[in-house]
């Protein structure tokens, strides 16, 4: 695919899994993959920035709640603060959560049991960083794969995240059926990922990194990758 | 100065406990059959330097606030006795 210059910085944590998936998934969609450094106070100019899947930290104390302090989230959260694009995937969602980027927290799965599998998401808002080339109502195939995936949230934050429009994915059928069967986790209203107000900040549990590529599984990231680096691209010409 | 305190962080009621389900499960196996509601939390110690005990333990909240426990799904408690 032709690059559309759109640079994507990916950072790695100690205990970081997904980094090399998600550099990959950017090239793979026509960007630039950008390897950031947890330790680091350097962004290095990117257009957007992924936090990926894995166990940072060993997920000591909570998941993502080490990792929500390191130095580079300072930069992150500035970044974000000036519109940046930021996105986490699966302990990304947890450490947005940690850092407070984003609303809620997510426990334990409430089968308990650890979840490897394809899911169904439909797509609830296209007004973000990851969504923007996507309709309401659309649904994608995606991998979920992790033990603590239950998004929980405050009553007054759930009001929020519901009464804006924040929830981004929910856990549906492949029709685009939001019920009880097709949630995997117990996520509360099947919320599989949410975003912050102005919608540059997304979370999601299941890994769209994982599914770009057609020789290795489903393809329902692509959208969101494509969207991911227009968005960043905006940013970068702006 | 250095005082030791110790922060217990606890799950708020009603959120998933496999910890606690897991030890509960375990104890009929053992001849306990009249034991319920089992909970597991997390115990930290820190020691920490100031100059006085209120000052050290206004320190130790804030990191119990901001690190050690999540307020959408912990509850935290600065233990009043800390071990010597």
């Amino acid at each position: 695919m032709v690059s559309t210059g759109a640079r994507v910085g990916v950072v790695t944590f100690p205990g970081s899994l997904d980094d090399r998936d998600a550099l990959d998934a950017v090239t793979f969609m026509g960007g630039t993959g950008v390897a950031l450094w947890h330790a680091s106070h350097d962004l290095e100019g990117v257009d957007a920035v992924i936090l990926p899947g894995g166990f940072s930290y060993g997920d000591y104390l909570r998941c993502g709640a080490i990792a929500g302090k390191a130095a580079i989230m300072q930069e992150i959260r500035a970044f974000a603060e000036r519109g940046g694009p930021v996105l986490g995937i699966c302990n990304g969602f947890q450490i947005l959560c940690e850092s407070g980027l984003l609303p809620g927290a997510l426990i334990r799965n409430r089968s308990l049991q650890f979840i490897c599998k394809d899911v169904w998401l439909r797509v609830e808002s296209s007004q973000t960083a990851v969504t923007a080339g996507m309709e309401p109502g659309e649904t994608i195939e995606v991998p979920i794969k992790h033990g603590e995936g239950q998004f929980v949230a405050t009553a007054e934050q759930l009001e929020q995240i519901e009464g804006e429009g924040r929830v981004v994915f929910r856990y549906a059928t492949s029709a685009g059926l939001v019920d009880e069967t097709s949630n995997p986790n117990g996520s509360i209203g099947n919320i599989a990922g949410v975003r912050n107000d102005r919608g540059n900040v997304i979370g999601l549990m299941p890994h769209p990194e994982h599914a770009v590529d057609p020789d290795v599984g489903p393809t329902g990231g692509q959208g969101m990758f494509a969207s991911l680096l227009a968005t960043a691209l905006e940013g970068a010409l702006r | 100065m250095t005082f030791t305190f110790e922060v217990l962080v606890t799950l708020k009621a009603g959120l998933a406990d496999p910890a606690g389900k897991a030890v509960e499960a375990a104890l009929p196996t053992m001849g306990w059959t009249t034991v319920h509601d089992v909970h597991v939390g997390k115990h930290i110690k820190l020691t920490v330097e100031g100059p006085d005990e209120t000052a050290a333990r206004a320190q130790v909240e804030e990191i119990a606030q901001r690190l050690l426990s999540n307020p959408v799904i912990e509850n935290y408690r600065v233990l009043d006795q800390p071990e010597a």
